[in-house]
C-alpha cells in the first residue's frame, strides 16, 4: 500500500515535470524540469529496490548530465534565457500531438493486451545485494559483465576526446 | 503490490511526451532534452521488466546502467556539436542549419 502511494506521487511528479519540460518556452526551465523528471525516475528505481541504479541515476544523470546542459545553455544562448524563444506554431503542435497520441494508443494497447504481464511475480521488498552487483559487474564468468564494463570505459574516453575535439576552437594558422 | 501495467503506462506516457517535445520544439537543446526523456522511459522499462518479471536475474539492471553511461557520452558529444553550430551560425534553432538540406 505504501508502495502504491509512493508510486502515485512519483508518477505525478514525473508526468507533470515532463509535461512542463516540453511545454515551457524557456530552455533553462526545461532543463530544471528535466532534473525533476530524473529525480522521479531515480525514485522509481528506489521503489523497485534497485538502490544502486537509483544512486547511479542521481549521480550521473542529475549530477552530471544536467550540469552539462546548464553549462551549454549558458554558453549558447543569451537570447534564449530571456524567454525570446520560439512561439509554438499551431500546426506543428497539432502534428506532434497527432503523432504522440497515435503512438501512445498503439503502444499502450500492445502492452496492455499482451499476456506476459500476467506472469508478474510478487517480489519481496529486498534490495539487490551490493556484493552481488559488484561481483557480476567485474566477473568474467557466465553472468559477468567485465567486457561491457571495460568497453563502456573506453567508449566514454573516446566520446570525451571526440567532444573536446569538436568543441575546441580552430587555431588560426 | 504495484501492477506492472502501471509502470508500463507511466513509461509509455513519458516516452510519448518526449516524442511530442522532439517534434514540437525547434531549439537544438530543447530537442536534446526531449531525447533524454525518451531515453529515461526506455531505461525505466528495462528495470521494470527485470524486477517484476525476472527478479532472480540482473540483465535489465546492468543494461540500464550501461545505457545511463552511454547517454552521458551522447549528451557530451551532442552538446559539443550544438556549441559548434552556435559558434558557426550564431543561432541554436534547427531552421538555421540548412546547408546540407536539398
Amino acid at each position: 500500500m505504501a508502495n502504491l502511494v509512493m508510486f502515485c506521487i512519483l508518477a505525478v511528479v514525473i508526468l507533470g515535470s515532463a509535461f512542463m519540460c516540453v511545454m515551457t518556452k524557456s530552455i533553462m526551465r526545461a532543463a530544471t524540469f528535466l532534473l525533476f523528471v530524473l529525480f522521479g525516475v531515480a525514485g522509481i528505481y528506489f521503489l523497485l529496490d534497485y538502490t544502486f541504479l537509483g544512486a547511479a541515476q542521481i549521480s550521473v544523470y542529475a549530477g552530471g548530465i544536467t550540469m552539462m546542459y546548464i553549462f551549454a545553455i549558458q554558453l549558447v544562448s543569451k537570447r534564449t534565457l530571456q524567454n525570446l524563444v520560439e512561439r509554438f506554431r499551431g500546426s506543428r503542435v497539432c502534428q506532434g500531438l497527432l503523432i504522440s497520441v497515435v503512438g501512445l494508443v498503439t503502444v499502450a494497447v500492445v502492452l496492455i493486451k499482451n499476456q506476459f504481464i500476467n506472469q508478474a511475480l510478487t517480489v519481496a521488498d529486498v534490495e539487490v545485494p551490493m556484493n552481488q552487483i559488484g561481483a557480476a559487474l567485474v566477473g568474467s564468468e557466465k553472468y559477468g559483465y567485465v567486457l561491457p564494463f571495460e568497453f563502456i570505459s573506453l567508449f566514454l574516453l573516446a566520446c570525451i576526446v571526440g567532444a573536446i575535439m569538436i568543441a575546441r576552437k580552430e587555431d588560426k594558422k | 503490490m504495484i501492477p506492472v501495467s502501471a509502470f508500463l503506462v507511466l513509461s509509455t506516457l513519458l516516452f510519448f511526451l518526449g516524442v511530442f517535445g522532439f517534434v514540437t520544439r525547434r531549439n537544438l537543446v530543447a530537442m536534446l532534452i526531449s531525447v533524454e526523456l525518451v531515453l529515461n522511459a526506455a531505461d525505466m522499462n528495462f528495470a521494470v521488466f527485470n524486477r517484476i518479471l525476472f527478479p532472480g536475474q540482473m540483465e535489465g539492471m546492468f543494461f540500464t546502467l550501461f545505457s545511463i553511461g552511454i547517454s552521458a557520452a551522447e549528451t557530451a558529444v551532442a552538446l559539443a556539436i550544438i556549441i559548434n553550430v552556435y559558434r558557426n551560425y550564431h543561432s541554436d534553432q534547427v531552421n538555421s542549419i540548412e546547408n546540407m538540406k536539398f
